[in-house]
């Protein structure tokens, strides 16, 4: 699921959340909505359970195009600086 | 030297080649400080412009490869401090200041080359708040633009693996200092944005002197955060440290590991609101069930109910209009009860038996209620072989004999048909007991 579906689906859900809580619904209405909403959030918690941690680095090949390979961090070097901990700037 | 019959003629370029090497024997090197004045880019890259205070002027140059380390911009009425030679350029006879650095008065030219950008990006728009995008709730890959070995880089893991983030990462190695260092940084960002399924970037790189953070304070990389197509985090060292790459992104971190905490509470958030929205929704269920209970209730025993026998007693002809209302609604009441069984076994096993109990107890009240109204139903009345007597002139029941008069027209209802009825005689004093007492 995208970034765009998660905040479409969080939408929904808390569109159907107000419709609820508003409360002038007949009843059958009232429980579709329960019905979907419950779904709904049901399939989020899915989809985040789902979801597994991958680090990935972006590589030029020779011919320019790009591909990408699992990541392993290795020690920090300071070329690039010091980390958060290190010493400020004066 | 005698007049007319000069001792030495010296030729144009031979006086000022003389003059030439004077000069530059005598100031090898210098510092002048002024005001720049004319100033001017040439085509070629060279600048061109003068130097001056209230009393003179000083031509002055900048050939290309001593202009390109500015890091800020020169321009007309900026006091600055120039370090140069001095010499002569031939062809005009002019002398000038070759000058190879040249620094702000008063502040560093770093310093200063930030302020320019900064005003610059301003007045174009890029820090305007309407411009800053959300941070997505839940991202599905984190674009990185940083070094591959950095402190940042290793902060953010070390953040994401300690509050098991479930998140793809894709790193966009880049230098973050040094020269090409803004360069690589600006690809990155252009590359990384441009990527299906990488939602938001975070930019950035441990922390360092104000040289170190550079490329962070240079344009390219502030104009390639800007027209990134998805959301960008700047991670730029440590709290103190702001750069203009802060200024333009979407959202500052205030250092890598931040950065990181950041998307991870989004993450904490969203499933926070999750569970919030699954609450009310079994919350506005229970209410609506309670209600529907209560309803129930009040229906039966405060409206329909009296209501019903009310008008049954004073207008027994509407009996089966009553009957078929009362009976349509109270089947509707059930259908709906029956759509909650359905409709909830989902939410029961979500919800647990809170609901599910609440859910029984309403629909045994409607069983209850229902078999009461039942038994206490003139239907069933009527049905036991009893009939109801009433007035057709006012559509009353007629309930003693005194009601009605000899001659009089009444109607008589049974369960099924009515007989229409003209009074003999009226007996006032005359009780049902009485007549019941002789049958066995």
């Amino acid at each position: 699921m995208s970034a765009v579906h998660f905040e479409k689906a969080m939408a929904d859900l808390e569109r159907i959340v107000d419709k609820l809580e508003k409360g002038d619904l007949p009843l059958n209405e009232s429980l579709a909505l329960f019905e979907k909403g419950v779904k709904l959030a049901r399939s989020l918690r899915e989809e985040l359970a789902k979801a597994e941690k991958k680090v990935e680095i972006l590589l030029k090949d020779e011919q320019g195009g790009l591909r990408r390979e699992p990541f392993e961090p290795g020690e920090a070097d300071d070329e690039a600086g010091s980390g958060d901990e290190g010493p400020s700037k004066p | 030297m005698s007049q007319g019959t000069p001792d030495r003629v010296f030729s144009v370029s031979e006086v000022t080649g003389l003059v030439k090497a004077a000069l530059e024997d005598l100031f090898p090197r210098l510092w002048v400080e002024g005001e720049i004045s004319n100033f001017h880019r040439h085509q070629s890259g060279h600048l061109y412009f003068t130097l001056k205070d209230d009393k003179a002027q000083l031509r002055t140059v900048m050939f290309r490869s001593d202009a390109r380390s500015v890091a800020f911009e020169l321009k007309d009425g900026l006091k600055v401090l120039c370090r140069g030679r001095l010499s002569v350029y031939e062809p005009r006879g002019e002398y000038q200041l070759y000058a190879e650095a040249v620094q702000p008065k008063g502040k560093g030219a770093l310093q200063l080359a930030f302020e320019q950008l900064k005003e610059k990006l301003r007045i174009e728009g890029l820090f305007d708040p309407a411009r800053k995008r959300k941070i997505p709730l839940r991202p599905g890959t984190i674009g990185i633009v940083t070094s591959p070995t950095g402190a940042a880089l290793r902060d953010i893991l070390r953040v994401l693996e300690r509050r098991h983030a479930r998140l793809g990462i894709l790193i966009h190695p880049a230098r973050v200092q040094g020269e090409g260092a803004a360069d690589e940084i600006a690809e990155g960002i252009r590359t990384l944005g441009g990527l299906p399924g990488v939602d938001v970037l975070i930019v950035g790189r441990g922390g360092g002197s104000i040289e170190d953070l550079w490329a962070f304070n240079e344009e390219k990389v502030a104009r390639a955060i800007a027209a990134s197509p998805v959301p960008v985090i700047s991670a730029v060292g440590h709290e103190v440290d702001v750069t203009i790459a802060d200024f333009v992104a979407d959202l500052r971190a205030p250092t890598p590991s931040a950065a990181a905490e950041m998307v991870v509470e989004k993450e904490t958030a969203f499933l926070d609101r999750i569970g919030h929205f699954e609450s009310t929704l079994a919350l506005r269920m229970r209410y609506k069930l309670r209600e529907l209970a209560a309803a129930t209730v009040h229906l039966t025993q405060t409206r329909a109910f009296p209501n019903f026998r009310l008008r049954l007693l004073n207008a027994a002809q509407r009996v089966d209009e009553l009957e078929t209302r009362a009976w349509r609604r109270m089947k509707d009441e059930q259908r709906a009860l029956a759509g909650v069984a359905a409709g909830l076994r989902l939410g029961m096993e979500k919800m647990g038996s809170a609901m599910a109990r609440i859910l029984r107890e309403s629909l045994a009240c409607w069983e209850r209620l229902s078999s009461a109204l039942d038994a206490r139903s003139p239907l069933a009345i009527l049905a036991k072989g009893y009939a109801l007597c009433w007035d057709p002139a006012t559509r009353r029941i007629i309930r003693k004999a005194a009601e009605t008069r000899a001659g009089a027209e009444v109607m008589v209802s049974f369960r099924r048909g009515e007989i229409a009825c003209q009074v003999r005689t009226v007996d006032r004093s005359a009780t049902v007991e009485s007549r019941f007492k002789e049958t066995p």
